[in-house]
């Protein structure tokens, strides 16, 4: 089965990443295919490669980066939340004047649209959210 | 688009307090360009977003409740909203903004996109969908 995945709460202060992290994980050793996984309101803070948990903490950024890189998994960042957060790539600290970028590898930010194509394409859409 | 799906964004809290009602409504709008069979449904404290005369000015944020009766010129014709929920806080479909679209099966009619439902019909239109998106 084709899932995508929705996540919509920040990290550490909710669950809902974690789960959404657990539940891919076990989606794709099932043999499912999770092509996109799309983080809106504060999951975007997820994205941010400047967060440093203690180290007896997991990783939640590095693990998702590391899922994108071993299973191809598309991490989208909307771009309208992270721009209100402060979550820029490159590209968008450029365009905004901005004097840093913080976007980690395996991320990329576009917009809603990518969502709703989601929606679209896969058999099934799980939130992870409030 | 060959394949159409019914979405239904589901809007279950208050528009100010939290960010998820502003964000659930951009959603929509950007979501309005892929032509898919739309519905709105507000529950919960979902229906104060519908609420005539809100008034913005002493919490700095922006009132975008206008937006909401914007949407039958996106194509966007179904607005449920749960009438326990309206019961429950003490609203009647009388509290609530107008919001029409043009039907255009009927001579480009305007007629009300907002339908006041049953709790029972409300979980009718959510079995009733294929991608929910919960706010």
């Amino acid at each position: 089965m084709k899932i995508g995945v929705l996540v919509s709460e920040g990290p550490y202060t909710h669950q809902a990443v974690d789960s959404a992290y657990k539940f891919v994980t076990a989606a794709l050793a099932a043999g499912h295919e999770v092509p996109r996984v799309f983080f809106y309101h504060d999951g975007v803070n997820v994205a941010s490669r400047l967060s440093v948990p203690p180290q007896d903490e997991r990783h939640i950024q590095q693990n998702w980066t590391a899922l994108a890189k071993e299973h191809g998994v598309d991490l989208v960042v909307c771009i309208a939340a992270a721009q209100r957060r402060g979550m820029l790539d490159a590209n968008e600290a450029e365009r905004q004047g901005k004097d840093a970028n913080n976007l980690a590898e395996g991320f990329r930010i576009s917009g809603l649209g990518q969502l709703i194509e989601m929606g679209i394409q896969t058999d099934r859409l799980v939130t992870f959210g409030d | 688009m060959s394949d159409v799906k019914k979405f239904l964004y589901l809007n279950r809290r208050a528009p100010y307090g939290t960010i998820y009602a502003l964000e659930s409504l951009e959603v929509v709008l950007i979501g309005a360009a892929f032509e898919q069979d739309v519905s709105l449904a507000f529950v919960d404290d979902g229906v104060f977003q519908l609420t005539k005369g809100q008034n913005t000015d002493g919490i700095g944020m922006k009132n975008f409740s206008p937006t909401f009766r914007a949407l039958g010129d996106y194509d966007v014709q179904k607005l449920f909203v749960e009438r326990e929920s309206l019961e429950e806080r003490g609203l009647s479909e009388d509290d609530l903004i107008e919001v029409v679209y043009e039907d255009e099966d009927d001579d480009w009619e305007e007629k009300p996109a907002i339908r006041v439902i049953s709790r029972a019909e409300m979980a009718d239109v959510m079995a009733d969908a294929d991608v929910v998106l919960s706010f």
